[in-house]
């Protein structure tokens, strides 16, 4: 993995008042990203209006496509024209990606897509929030295969994280998610972006051996393939077909064996080294609160309550989403009495806990289907329940 | 018995422009998407082109399978898909030239839209549609291309409804070169494909070829030569023809020929000339020719 400083040219350094959805713009730019394709969708088109209004100052690409289809599609190919690239969308738009988040996994192309969630399904609330794509994220494409996912729970972190899903994108040829939702990206909060130099961007995986022995897709020691960009020479393949190591076709089910379970362990093997959660107060907590994006801040209030009132209780704020932490909760189903998980959906991460869990501790959903956040008071109401 | 006189393997001019580990390739005996094939070879043949430049991007179907054959960066996108996908890699390498090598039902069925916007934008690619008249790959459907009162899988009374005109649709959207031929005219694809390969904007070339195990079969039009007569015998050249006029009836008369061969600014032209005026010095140009 080569890692470098940032592009000054994309680092607007300093303190800025910033929503979530700038701050994505601004970490993609620090990032190195130079190409961005999307439609406008709410409550994610800032991200768009604000890549549109710098990357002429920067130099790169905008360009608002004739629908998501296109946008993803066109990611892929700058992705393999050699640049760093990005899109943003809510749910209608991030259902329409979803057939070419496979050809993205299936090619192993390295991009970023931002999907600021909104309440579903269908059009649902198009300026309210919700957080019912956490499922559609790891399984929306047919068939089987891994992405990472990663949940920020402020603009701050909406900068932060976007940097690192560039940097991950990189490293394992995979696109990368930024599940934000409606609050957090509207929420303006000040947002710290650092000199050029302290920002650390990770570089291509260049192949630069031999041209007639480039191979697109043998997997190297990390299982992670090295890529090259057209243009360069190689005159190679690539199909969302599946395909031998030279990016053939082989329709078999040998080759489909080698092929999908190399999508999949590339990450599956990796995940330690993917997974970040943030936690607080868990050592001795006989309940434990699991949350993430917008939902953790006001979980967090429940928590601040619940412990006034005697309570043990810790917080688990999942970063990574996907791969999911499944080591470490089931080291905590051992310790706790119960897990408590609000979310902005009727039930879709509480699904992984129970499963990690295992039976060793219920797992208590607090559901909302989104349009506003909880009343703390019914995350309180659980987990005073959860700790009986 | 005599010895054998050595002499070098007799090899295809085409072969450099194959990946030859692929074949044969999967097609019908009698189609006519090889014939294509051939003279897009031909044509980088004959261009002066640094073929390492040069990108090739298929959808799916039976067309979208050109992109594995061809010894170029060669890419087999999704089904519909391949403008869009061709869209970002010229975009994020504009020294590439792209080439989209696809059939009339991924282009102008479901990728219809795409085709639209990016011959509005005038994007610099040169769109080579085999237009077979059907959904080969899956068996024979009808496509947005069937002719009138054809017979088709999904149309077994007869397609009651009406075809696109592929090079007027091409012209109403702005494209900078639109052409049309048959299979038979394989001389003339050829240069076409020199020519928009020669120009900078959106180009399309719509060739016509025979579908001989479905559309043909299921219609009873015999075989590849028999279609090839036909093509021989209907087909009009008639360049500069008013695009209005081009629509293809069952069995009817074609007229074929450059069409459309005008000077519009690209994408990135566009682009750069408008910022500059917009921005003055404080413009960062992007992928200026020098």
């Amino acid at each position: 993995m080569k890692k470098v400083k940032a592009d000054p040219k994309g680092v607007l350094t300093g303190a800025h008042y910033l929503d979530g959805d700038f701050a994505i713009a601004e970490g993609a730019l620090a990032a190195g990203c130079r190409f961005f394709a999307g439609y406008p969708i709410t409550p994610s088109t800032e991200t768009a209006e604000r890549f549109a209004e710098r990357i002429p100052f920067v130099g790169g690409i905008f360009i608002q496509m004739e629908d998501e289809i296109a946008s993803i599609t066109a990611l892929i190919g700058a992705a393999w024209g050699g640049r760093k690239v990005m899109t943003v969308t809510s749910g209608p738009g991030f259902s329409l990606m979803m057939e070419n988040i496979g050809l993205a996994c299936m090619m192993e192309t390295p991009l970023v897509i931002a999907n600021v969630q909104r309440g579903g399904p269908s059009t649902g609330l198009p300026t309210l929030v919700g957080q019912g794509d956490m499922m559609q994220v790891r399984w929306g494409s047919h068939g089987d295969y891994q992405i990472i996912a990663l949940s920020p729970d402020s603009p701050q972190e909406c900068f932060d994280l976007t940097i690192r899903a560039f940097n991950l994108s990189e490293i394992y040829r995979v696109p990368v998610f930024i599940m934000a939702d409606e609050c957090v990206g509207h929420m303006h909060e000040k947002v710290v972006i650092p000199p050029a130099d302290q920002i650390e961007v990770v570089e291509r995986k260049w192949y630069d051996g031999p041209k007639d022995k480039y191979l697109p897709y043998k997997p190297d020691k990390d299982l992670v393939p090295f890529m090259v960009k057209a243009g360069d020479g190689y005159r190679f393949h690539t199909t969302g077909l599946t395909h031998d190591e030279r990016g053939y076709p082989v329709i078999n089910a040998e080759c489909q064996d080698w092929n999908v379970r190399h999508l999949s362990d590339k990450i599956t093997k990796n995940a330690d080294k993917i997974i970040k959660y943030e936690e607080d107060q868990i050592d001795k907590a006989d309940v434990v609160v699991i949350s993430y994006g917008i939902t953790s801040r006001v979980a967090y209030r429940a928590v601040q309550l619940a412990r006034k009132a005697g309570i043990k209780v810790g917080t688990l704020r999942l970063i990574t989403v996907w791969p999911f932490p499944e080591k470490r909760i089931a080291e905590l189903a051992k310790k706790v009495k119960a897990f408590v998980v609000p979310e902005l959906n009727l039930g879709q991460i509480v699904h992984e806990v129970e499963r990690c869990s295992a039976g060793q501790a219920p797992a208590v959903l607090v559901s909302h289907c989104g349009g506003w956040v909880h009343d703390p008071e019914d995350i309180l109401k659980a987990i005073k329940e959860a700790a009986k | 018995m005599t010895k054998e006189t050595e002499r070098p393997e007799p090899k295809n001019p085409v072969e450099d422009f194959l990946r030859m580990d692929r074949i044969p390739h999967i097609w019908c005996s009698g189609c006519g998407i090889g014939v294509v094939v051939s003279s897009f070879t031909d044509a980088l043949r004959k261009s002066s082109f640094d073929l390492n430049k040069l990108a090739i991007v298929s959808g799916i179907g039976c067309t979208g399978r050109v992109a594995g054959y061809i010894k170029l960066d060669s890419f087999h996108s999704t089904h519909g898909r391949p403008i869009p996908f061709a869209t970002g890699l010229k975009l994020a390498n504009p020294e590439l030239k792209v080439v989209v090598f696809s059939g009339d039902g991924d282009i102008f069925g479901i990728g219809g839209n795409h085709f639209i916007h990016a011959a509005r934008r005038n994007m610099d690619m040169v769109v080579i549609c085999v237009n077979n008249f059907n959904y080969a790959m899956t068996g024979g459907q009808v496509a947005p291309t069937s002719p009138t009162d054809a017979n088709l899988s999904t149309a077994p009374y007869g397609n009651f409804e009406h075809p696109f005109s592929l090079p007027y649709l091409a012209d109403a959207c702005g494209a900078s070169y639109v052409a049309r031929w048959t299979c038979l005219h394989i001389r003339r694809v050829t240069k076409s494909i020199q020519e928009a390969l020669d120009k900078k904007g959106f180009s399309l070339i719509e060739v016509i070829a025979p579908c001989v195990t479905l559309y043909a079969r299921r219609n009873r039009l015999g075989d590849g030569l028999n279609l090839l007569k036909y093509y021989y015998d209907n087909s009009v050249i008639q360049h500069g023809a008013d695009t209005r006029t081009l629509d293809i009836g069952y069995q009817g008369k074609m007229i074929v020929g450059k069409f459309i061969d005008r000077e519009r600014p690209t994408f990135l032209e566009s682009m750069n000339t408008h910022m500059k005026k917009a921005l003055g010095d404080k413009y960062v140009p992007y992928g200026e020719q020098p």
